[in-house]
């Protein structure tokens, strides 16, 4: 017999879930076309910038939105002057750019909770197979985006992050989506509670530090060409040790990964460690991310090619989470699919 | 430890580093003295700098990338037979690479030894000057402090030299305080380090690594694990001889295995019956086993996935389960030549099952027969003519054999696949593609054997488990070893190692205070902590900050 109120309510959360879903991909795709609007401004201004005298680049104050502690990303390369930190200040912020920032609030609000509903309808963490890993690893990857405004502008990013988390819930509704279904025996740990969720945590701070590469690629090619610097966008070496710092973090939560998958392996399958496919790409990440932190401290390495080697760990990342699951096969497979 | 006076020993505090690491001061360019001396140097010089470590990494990641192309002869040796017969030509060329043993092949093994000795060669240097560096004061404070990073000062006061002593004895108290290591210079200025614990934190985390290397190298031969598949109410008893098989490591001796005894007297999977999308899928097993250690009372246990059974220096996992037929054969003249369960293999998730049953003796001819099992045989009307099974518990089992006759290859003293029938040699008596049709058996029922051979009976069907037994001693030290590459790479990360001076400056008469510091490594927060510094301080000492 099924309890027929358990299954109706189980499938109105399900429903609600996938609305609320559907509800916050509208609104990402609107805090994108503003973030992206924003940008392309900003490049057309820093054109003419570099084209007239500089004179006018001194930053314009603040008119009191969040915190004023970042006044560090405007100064010049080198140590700055004595004092001069505390005059530096952050430009405003385009109406564009605040349309995108409260847009993507709403959007992950509706985002959360469209997680937390398919978690209630499941009776158990929102992350068991691919379809729900998604929605939690770019819930998080928002969430991580939001949090860092508090201490550091990061708004030029927002177009990356929003346009990144809508590509993936996309392809989440449409390819990877899966009816709420038990666990099957070997996923039933709570390693699943822990492992999954810090790798998720790792895998939003590695995006975000390939993000903040890119966009220090970009920024060192036009500092190198002496194209004027993208207005709000720190200096390319600001941006390197902004993602290095956040590049660390993902490492940290990326070596824990490792390590719980490592004792979850030995419950599951009796070994620790086997070099199935997905553990040897979860270990190539891990190592590529290591070559990274090395090459920050090698001479020579760092600028470009670090941010270069950042970028290719996260596409390792990537590659992990997709082709791996979908079509290689091992005992990992846990996409649902 | 903090002394007025200077020290006379110039070891820098800073963590030795490579020469090309991005804070180690620029050497000129020598090229290598002549001789077996200078290129050994200049040779263990290249091994060991970041540059080699970081192509050898990068290198590591690259040399895993087509172990997860190809399948692995350790984790998939079916996949690796597959894949032979798939691609014939090919795969000759990946089996002389090793590509089929990637991670023990000479070439992954080469890349990952470098790396290791390279990184040795890293750590030893580096620990030693560290455990130096532990015990040397920090270093002179330098000449003017204006031009480092989070200068502040405060306004000029006009105090006597003894007010100015007081100034710097209490700065020295709110450096310590703080957990820096302080030295006072000349009455003058204090000058502090802290954070000593990230290169700590960092050397830990390298030696542990290596330590992780060598838990898994060394410890590796002691490992060994072992199969077997047991009825539910039949037992095992660790002894070599009652593994269905095992694959010993190097030092396995079969005298260490502890004589204990596992019996399962009870299988119980759980099928899913509420949500529709799923069911029937299995969603818990658990095997329920009496397990008996000389010496000791016997106990009852459960293995479940995820929970093994740790007994007797071993670990014992649930990895798989399936149905055994119980068959009755008996001659013409109603003597029982074999009655046993055979247990089948599992071929889909409504246990559709497979197997082999071979009777060598006591009939007129050796018969082996060709079995399916369909726990819930879908009926006829509502499926198609081929019989399946749509659910996993036995609710329409039905048991079908197609019957073989000839050499079964039981007397030749080869081990032969219990789970296969090489029918190539033999010849089909009944079912598809003979005159005369297969064999259909529900439980409790008995049917003619062809040629008059005898009759077979099913018994019942029951459950089977198959166990994983493993004995692996690494595990603790390769856990003990992950912890403190964990810890390590924490400390090393996010401890700031940082020098910090106050120093009192004297100027036309009036005195006031600077403050400054220095970052060793990545520190995000080091103006702020020079800032919090100087405002407790000039507060203590009641002076205003110069805006
Ligand atoms: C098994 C291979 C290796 C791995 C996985 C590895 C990984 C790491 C990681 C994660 C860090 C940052 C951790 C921390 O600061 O606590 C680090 C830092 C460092 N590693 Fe390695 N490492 C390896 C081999 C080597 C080798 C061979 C050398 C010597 C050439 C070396 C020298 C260093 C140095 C000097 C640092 C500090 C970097 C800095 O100043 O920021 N490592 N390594």
């Amino acid at each position: 017999m099924i309890p027929v109120h358990a299954a109706v309510s189980q499938a109105t959360l399900v429903n609600d879930s996938l609305v609320a879903i559907y509800s916050a991909m509208f609104i990402y795709a609107l805090a994108f076309i503003f973030f992206t609007y924003d940008l392309a401004k900003r490049m057309s201004e820093a054109r003419q910038l570099a084209a007239a005298p500089i004179a006018e680049a001194v930053s314009v104050k603040r008119a009191g939105q969040l915190q004023a502690t970042t006044a560090v990303l405007e100064r010049p390369s080198g140590p700055p002057p004595p004092g001069f930190e505390v005059a530096a200040s952050r430009p405003k912020r385009s109406l564009s750019a605040r349309l995108g920032m409260i847009f993507t609030v709403m959007a992950w609000l509706l985002h959360v909770g469209g997680t937390v509903f398919r978690g209630l309808a499941a009776g158990r963490v929102p992350w068991a197979n691919m379809f729900e890993f998604t929605l939690t690893a770019t819930a998080i990857i928002i969430g991580v985006f939001l949090i860092i405004q508090f201490w550091q502008d990061l708004q030029f990013l927002g177009a990356y992050v929003t346009g990144f988390v809508l590509v993936f819930l996309g392809v989440a509704t449409t390819n990877f989506y899966v009816d709420v279904i038990p666990l099957p025996p070997a996923l039933q740990s709570y390693w699943l509670v822990v492992h999954v969720f810090v790798a998720s945590l790792g895998t939003g701070f590695y995006g975000l530090g390939a993000g903040l590469s890119v966009v220090q690629l970009v920024q060192a090619r036009r500092e190198a060409r002496g194209l004027g610097a993208v207005r709000a966008v720190p200096t390319a070496e600001k941006l390197e040790a902004l993602a290095y710092r956040l590049i660390v973090v993902g490492f940290v939560f990326w070596t824990f990964t490792l390590i719980a998958g490592s004792i979850w392996a030995e419950h599951a399958w009796g070994r620790y460690w086997g070099w199935d496919t997905k553990e040897v790409w979860t270990f190539i990440v891990w190592v590529i991310f290591a070559g990274y932190i090395h090459a920050r401290a090698t001479r020579g390495w760092r600028g470009s090619r670090s941010a270069t080697l950042a970028i290719i760990g996260f596409s390792a990342v990537l590659f992990n989470f997709t082709i791996v699951n979908l079509y290689f096969h091992g005992l990992h497979s846990y996409s649902g699919l | 430890m903090a002394s007025d006076k200077p020290s006379s020993k110039a070891l820098n505090t800073d963590p030795k580093r490579p020469s090309d690491h991005f804070d180690a001061p620029v050497t000129e360019v020598t090229n290598p003295r002549l001789g077996l001396v200078g290129y050994l140097r200049f040779f263990w010089r290249q091994l060991t700098s970041m540059r080699t470590a970081l192509f050898l990494l990068l290198l590591v990641a690259f040399a895993a990338v087509p172990g997860s192309l190809v399948p692995q002869q350790t984790s998939d040796p079916n996949g690796v037979i597959q894949y032979k017969a798939d691609n014939p030509g090919w795969s000759k060329v990946l089996d002389f690479l090793g590509v089929f043993n990637t991670y023990s092949s000479v070439w992954f093994s080469a890349i990952y030894i470098l790396l290791f000795i390279s990184l040795i060669g890293c750590i030893i240097p580096r620990t030693m000057h560290h455990i130096a560096a532990l015990r040397t004061p920090p270093p002179k404070t330098p000449a003017r402090l204006d031009r480092l990073p989070g200068y502040l000062r405060t306004e000029d006061a006009t105090v006597d030299d003894e007010d100015v002593a007081d100034g710097v004895g209490a700065a020295r108290d709110l450096l310590r305080g703080s957990g820096y290591r302080v030295r006072v210079f000349d009455g003058q200025s204090a000058s502090a380090e802290r954070g000593y614990l990230r290169e700590t934190g960092n050397l830990l985390f390298h030696i542990a690594l290596v330590g992780i290397l060598v838990a898994v190298g060394f410890g590796g031969g002691f490992i060994w694990t072992g199969q077997k598949v047991i009825p539910v109410g039949q037992s095992f008893a660790n002894t070599l001889s009652d593994y269905d098989s095992i694959s010993p490591g190097r030092w396995f001796s079969p005298d260490s295995l502890e004589p204990y005894r596992l019996t399962v007297t009870k299988f119980v999977p759980v099928y899913e019956r509420k949500n529709l999308n799923a069911y029937g899928e299995a969603i818990d097993y658990t095997a329920y086993v009496r397990a008996s250690v000389p010496g000791q009372k016997t106990t009852n246990e459960t293995i479940k996935v995820n929970s093994p059974l740790r007994i007797g220096d071993t670990d014992v996992y649930l990895l798989s389960n399936g149905v055994a037929p119980v068959v009755t054969v008996r001659n013409p003249a109603g003597k029982v030549v074999y009655t046993q369960p055979i247990p089948f293999l599992p071929q889909d998730a409504n246990l559709t099952s497979e197997g082999v049953i071979k009777v060598p003796d006591g009939l007129a001819k050796q018969i082996g027969m060709l079995g399916f099992f369909y726990p819930t045989e879908c009926s006829p009307s509502t499926c198609a003519a081929a019989p399946v099974s749509v659910d996993p518990s036995f609710t329409n089992p039905v048991l079908t054999l197609q019957v073989y006759t000839g050499d079964l290859g039981l007397n030749s003293g080869k081990p032969v696949n219990a789970y296969s029938l090489d029918t190539d040699k033999l010849k089909l008596l009944a079912g598809f593609g003979s005159k005369t049709p297969g064999l259909t058996l529900r439980p409790g029922q008995t049917v003619k054997l062809p040629d008059g051979l005898g009759t077979i009976e099913l018994d019942k069907v029951i459950r089977y488990v198959g166990l994983d037994i493993h004995h692996d001693p690494t595990q603790f030290w390769v856990l003990s070893f992950a912890v403190l590459v964990f810890l390590g790479l924490v400390t090393g990360l996010f401890i700031p190692r940082r020098r910090v001076w106050i120093k009192a400056v004297r100027r036309g008469g009036k005195v006031h205070y600077e403050y400054a510091g220095l970052a060793r490594g990545e520190d995000p927060r080091l103006d702020d902590a020079v800032a919090e510094i100087a405002r407790k301080h000039s507060q203590l000492l009641g002076l205003n900050m110069k805006p």
